[in-house]
């Protein structure tokens, strides 16, 4: 579904990504996990256009996004929860679910509302609050139903369990899980390695812009190199 | 009294053309983060356009501010695509300076064709005006007309902004290009039409502002310009609401200035009333707080 080859990302002069090659086929939930700098959020964005690799290429559904702008990608099918959730915190609930429905015909969107506020039902309680004013759990949950909003095949999803209470990142992953189970293919970047790799068929372990090791969430997970990086044991 | 209420009204009306330059001003910067200084200029191209409309080719004033509207827009948005665009990734230092280069051009070219002879604006509404009190307090049309089209554009901005899709995409490119361009929204276009509603706006001012101070001139918009500018800081630059209060308050603060401490005086106290504002209220009267990010 997502094919990612050898892509090199700089920022300026520093070589962010190299030679970074994945895939993620349909149905999948696949994680990247990695330190703090690895490159995760770096490669999500090359994915959705806001960044373009100097090489190879991306490809979504067989077409080549490489020159695709990024406001033309999320009508493919490919939404991106962006690390840091990046609602917009000046309008409504309801305002950030409308523009996340941008792309979308006019004629679905009661509809699509109405799904996103059923899996999520504090947003439905806060519809007309200003979304700067919700908590970090419920302005994650804006996020992510914002990009459900334009009805994704893939769903990227950036560090969600970030700066959450245990609690609430339980929340976050359940919901993953049943937005996977209704069939939604998920890309999730995660530093919390444990949860990302309980919930993942596959996963990537990325090192300073370099994939290092690849597996299933089990085999990873059961890694001692893994263990002793990222699960503190 | 009734001199007083006169200079109010004047102050007003003033205000009113000041809130609807400094409502292009503050959409541009909402949106582009920039402030374009060539948008004073822009009200003078649109102030000769209706003049040549509606002296040199007898049209309808309407026709005339319609025209003005029409090629203003058609300015503004290849102001932008020429001379903005390609600096989207540049400092802000040299998009001002560009800035500062097209309002210069603007002026130099509207000097090589119309020359800097002053152009006699026509009184658009007649002369037409109603008198209250016995006659002692004189409100002419076109003061009317100026506070109506400033209250009706408010109106309608609001609306548009707050409702409409176009209107929300705005605001969200306003907040965030990145994440809006992640929901679709075409941020170039985006930029594109707020310079065209900007300059629609440039153009309405400034036949407004002609048809009240009539010499027409190359460097007519820059003075209202720099106010409405002023206005727009002072009100918060970036709201909406913040450019009519500004506008008006800057316009009413000039008249009183004027009249009751010195007319020579009364661009300084403006400019004085600013940096007040600014040193009790770095955002502006309705600035937005900017929010530390966590
Ligand atoms: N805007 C930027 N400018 C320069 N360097 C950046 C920028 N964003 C990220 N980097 C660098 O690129 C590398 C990867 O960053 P990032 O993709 O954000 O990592 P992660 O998401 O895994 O934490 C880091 O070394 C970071 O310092
Ligand atoms: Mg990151």
């Amino acid at each position: 579904m997502l094919k990612v080859n050898n892509i090199n990302v700089y920022y300026g002069s520093i070589h962010a990504i190299k030679d970074v090659s994945f895939e993620v086929h349909p149905g999948e939930i696949v994680t990247l996990i990695g330190a703090n700098g690895a490159g995760k959020s770096t490669i999500l964005q090359t994915v959705s256009g806001l960044l373009r690799s100097k090489t190879g290429s991306v490809e979504f559904l067989d077409q080549d996004l490489s020159n695709v702008p990024a406001h033309k990608i999320v009508s493919q099918g490919l939404a991106h929860v962006p690390e840091g959730r990046r609602i917009f915190l000046q309008m409504t609930v309801e305002d950030n679910l409308t523009m996340g429905a941008f792309t979308r015909p006019g004629s679905e969107f009661d509809a699509s509302l109405a799904d996103v506020y059923e899996r999520f039902p504090r947003l439905k309680e806060r519809r007309k609050q200003i979304a700067g004013t919700l908590s970090g759990g419920e302005q994650q949950m804006l996020a992510m139903g914002r990009a459900l909003m334009s009805h994704p095949r893939l769903l990227m999803l950036d560090e969600p369990s970030m700066g959450l209470s245990p609690i609430l990142v339980q929340q976050i992953f359940d919901i993953i899980t049943e937005l996977h189970k209704a069939g939604t293919t998920i890309l999730l970047v995660e530093q919390n390695a444990q949860m990302a790799l309980s919930v993942a068929d596959r996963a990537y372990v990325l090192e300073s812009g370099k994939i290092v090791l690849s597996g299933t969430g089990a085999e990873l997970a059961e890694s001692d190199e893994i263990k002793k990086a990222y699960l503190g044991g | 009294m009734i001199t007083f209420l006169n200079h109010l009204i004047n102050g007003i009306s003033l205000g009113s053309i000041y809130a609807i330059i400094a409502l292009g001003y503050t959409m541009v910067y909402g949106i582009a983060k920039m402030l374009n200084f060539a948008h004073g200029d822009v009200i003078m191209v649109g102030a000769y356009v209706c003049f040549f409309a509606v002296s040199s080719f007898g049209l309808h004033p309407v026709l005339g501010l319609v025209l003005a509207i029409l090629i203003c827009t058609l300015l503004g948005i290849v102001i932008e695509k020429l001379a903005y665009k390609p600096l989207r990734q540049a400092t802000s230092l040299a998009v001002l300076i560009t800035a500062i280069g097209v309002s210069y051009f603007l002026q130099n070219a509207a000097q090589l064709l119309w020359t800097s002879n002053p152009k006699m604006f026509p009184d658009l509404f007649g002369g037409a005006a109603i008198r209250l009190f016995d006659g002692r307090l004189t409100i002419t049309v076109g003061t009317l007309v100026t506070i109506a089209a400033c209250i009706i554009i408010m109106v309608v901005l609001t609306l548009f902004t707050g409702k409409t899709r176009m209107g929300k995409a705005m605001r969200a490119c306003s907040e965030d290009k990145g994440a809006a361009q992640l929901m679709g929204i075409n941020v170039n276009r985006t930029i594109s039409v707020t310079f065209a509603i900007g300059s629609a706006l440039a153009a309405i001012a400034g036949v407004l502002l002609c048809s009240a101070y009539p010499s027409l001139v190359p460097t007519t918009g820059s003075m209202p310009g720099i106010k409405a500018f002023t206005a727009a800081v002072f009100g918060g630059i970036g709201s909406i609401p913040g450019a009519l209060i500004g506008g008006v308050l800057l316009g009413i603060i000039e008249i009183f200035a004027g009249a009751y401490i010195s007319t020579q005086l009364s661009n300084a106290i403006v400019f004085l009333v600013l940096i007040v504002v600014l040193l009790v209220r770095p955002t502006g009267l309705l600035g937005k707080q900017i929010r530390e990010k966590v």
